[in-house]
């Protein structure tokens, strides 16, 4: 099977973020160690969106070339993306009650907006259980992979006209990043790891699917 | 364009005139809105919140689940003996299709309004003077994001193994713009604000409208082919 070694690597990698953000990462000074939860949370909400954007790009590819495997990979991604998805609203306030003094905050753009993120593919999962027929679950799941992402933005926009008291970005903006480097490599590496991590999830639920589509045109031409 | 306009209200009046003559779902919607004022009422400490405080929202969280008992019939009627079929054979383009049920959904969506608003004026005691016609204003833009989303939707859930169970699942996430903006706008004007303030949550609802709309309509043709 192509790229059999992707999930050693990627499980590799993880371990090796996971030792480094415990024991070769500097202790933040004021937050200490529930700051550690950064380097799972930052990276977990990259692949949540990395994972749904592809799921738009392969449902309008969808309905352009009609090429089944690109419905199997945005079957894939949503499933894998609805994971780390948990993971950053599982994690999020687990870090906010300490820091924050509260576990949600309804006025911030990126907590709402990743947890409609959670809806839109949760219905999506379950849309797609729910139809037969395959070439129709292909065109109501891409539809759905489609719309999901025009309403992200409104989702955005709607608690924007509140107010935000997310930590404001401290690698992506403008001016140089304000996070001491090591804290940054540590950063950079789990992005990088957990972007190979949910590459080996879609590979490893890719052929599931594969297979299961097979084996279903087995009982079908047996019948 | 004009035919398909036109092609479009031929088929909103097929639906009306259903509609009109069963008035099966409109008197439903109807009763479910005013039990849902009655309740709401009841369900907060008026010492606490008053009225004309938790109007704005009861008012819009209404409208949207009542739409939604609107919007399932919508395609649950053709789903019965195919009738679908005779829809879909019938020399129209599928975005008239869309669109004249989209438009009989708005109707059938504004006619629920009439009767759901002035009834929250009298039950909720509320200061109407001179906030009529922006709340109107707000009440169509709602509707039409509303209708275009929740049509599209409809027409997708008549055919799954879940039917009207899909439909919230589907819909309410993209409703939430919608309940936001008009519950946000609908507070600011009746606690006497200028309509200015209320500006860019009409400005969100327009542009939902405009976005959903046309996305709506293009995607429902892949809904329907063989």
């Amino acid at each position: 099977m192509r790229l059999a070694w992707l999930p050693t690597i990627a499980g590799a990698a993880v371990l090796g973020t996971v030792i480094r953000a415990a024991f070769f990462t500097p202790l933040e000074a004021k937050q200490g160690a529930a700051q550690k939860i950064f380097y799972v949370h930052v990276p977990a909400a990259w692949v949540a969106f990395l994972a749904f954007f592809l799921v738009a790009v392969a449902s309008g590819v969808y309905l352009w070339l009609r090429d089944q495997r690109l419905d199997r990979f945005a079957e894939s991604s949503a499933e894998v993306g609805v994971v780390f998805t948990t993971v950053v609203l599982i994690t999020g306030p687990l870090w906010a009650k300490p820091i924050w003094g509260t576990y949600w905050a309804w006025w911030d753009v990126r907590l709402v907006s990743t947890l409609f993120l959670w809806f839109i593919y949760v219905s999506y999962i379950v849309l797609r259980g729910a139809i037969e027929s395959p070439t129709l679950r292909a065109r109501y799941s891409a539809v759905l992979g489609i719309l999901g992402a025009f309403l992200i933005p409104f989702i955005h926009l709607s608690v924007y006209l509140f107010a935000t008291m997310h930590p404001m970005p401290i690698v992506g903006k403008p001016s140089a990043p304000s996070l001491p480097n090591e804290m940054l490599v540590t950063l950079l590496i789990s992005l990088a790891s957990f972007t190979l991590l949910y590459f080996a999830f879609v590979r490893s639920r890719y052929n599931y699917a594969v297979e299961r589509d097979a084996a279903a045109a087995r009982t079908a031409s047996d019948a | 364009m004009a035919d398909i306009l036109f092609a479009a209200w031929l088929i909103a009046r097929k639906d009306l005139a259903i509609e009109f003559r069963t008035r099966s779902a409109f008197l439903s919607a109807v009763v479910f809105s005013l039990l849902g004022l009655v309740i709401f009422y009841y369900a907060w400490d008026p010492t606490a919140v008053s009225a004309p405080d938790l109007a704005p929202g009861v008012l819009w969280v209404i409208f949207t689940f009542s739409g939604l008992l609107g919007l399932h019939r919508s395609f649950g009627v053709e789903a019965e003996d195919h009738a679908i079929d005779g829809l879909l054979a019938s020399p129209v383009s599928r975005e008239a299709i869309f669109l004249g049920k989209a438009l009989a959904n708005l109707i059938f969506v504004g006619a629920v309004q009439a009767i759901t608003i002035p009834a929250l004026v009298v039950f909720y005691n509320l200061p109407l003077g001179g906030v009529a016609a922006p709340l109107i204003a707000i009440a169509i833009l709602a509707a039409i994001g509303l209708v275009a989303v929740g049509t599209l939707f409809s027409a997708m859930a008549v055919n799954t193994r879940l039917a009207e169970l899909l439909l919230p699942m589907l819909a309410l996430p993209f409703f939430v713009p919608i309940v936001t903006a008009a519950g946000q706008a609908t507070a600011k004007l009746l606690s006497g604000r200028p309509v200015i303030e209320a500006s860019a949550w009409l400005k969100l609802l327009l542009a939902f409208d405009l976005v959903f709309v046309a996305a709506c309509t293009l995607a429902y043709p892949f809904t329907v082919e063989d």
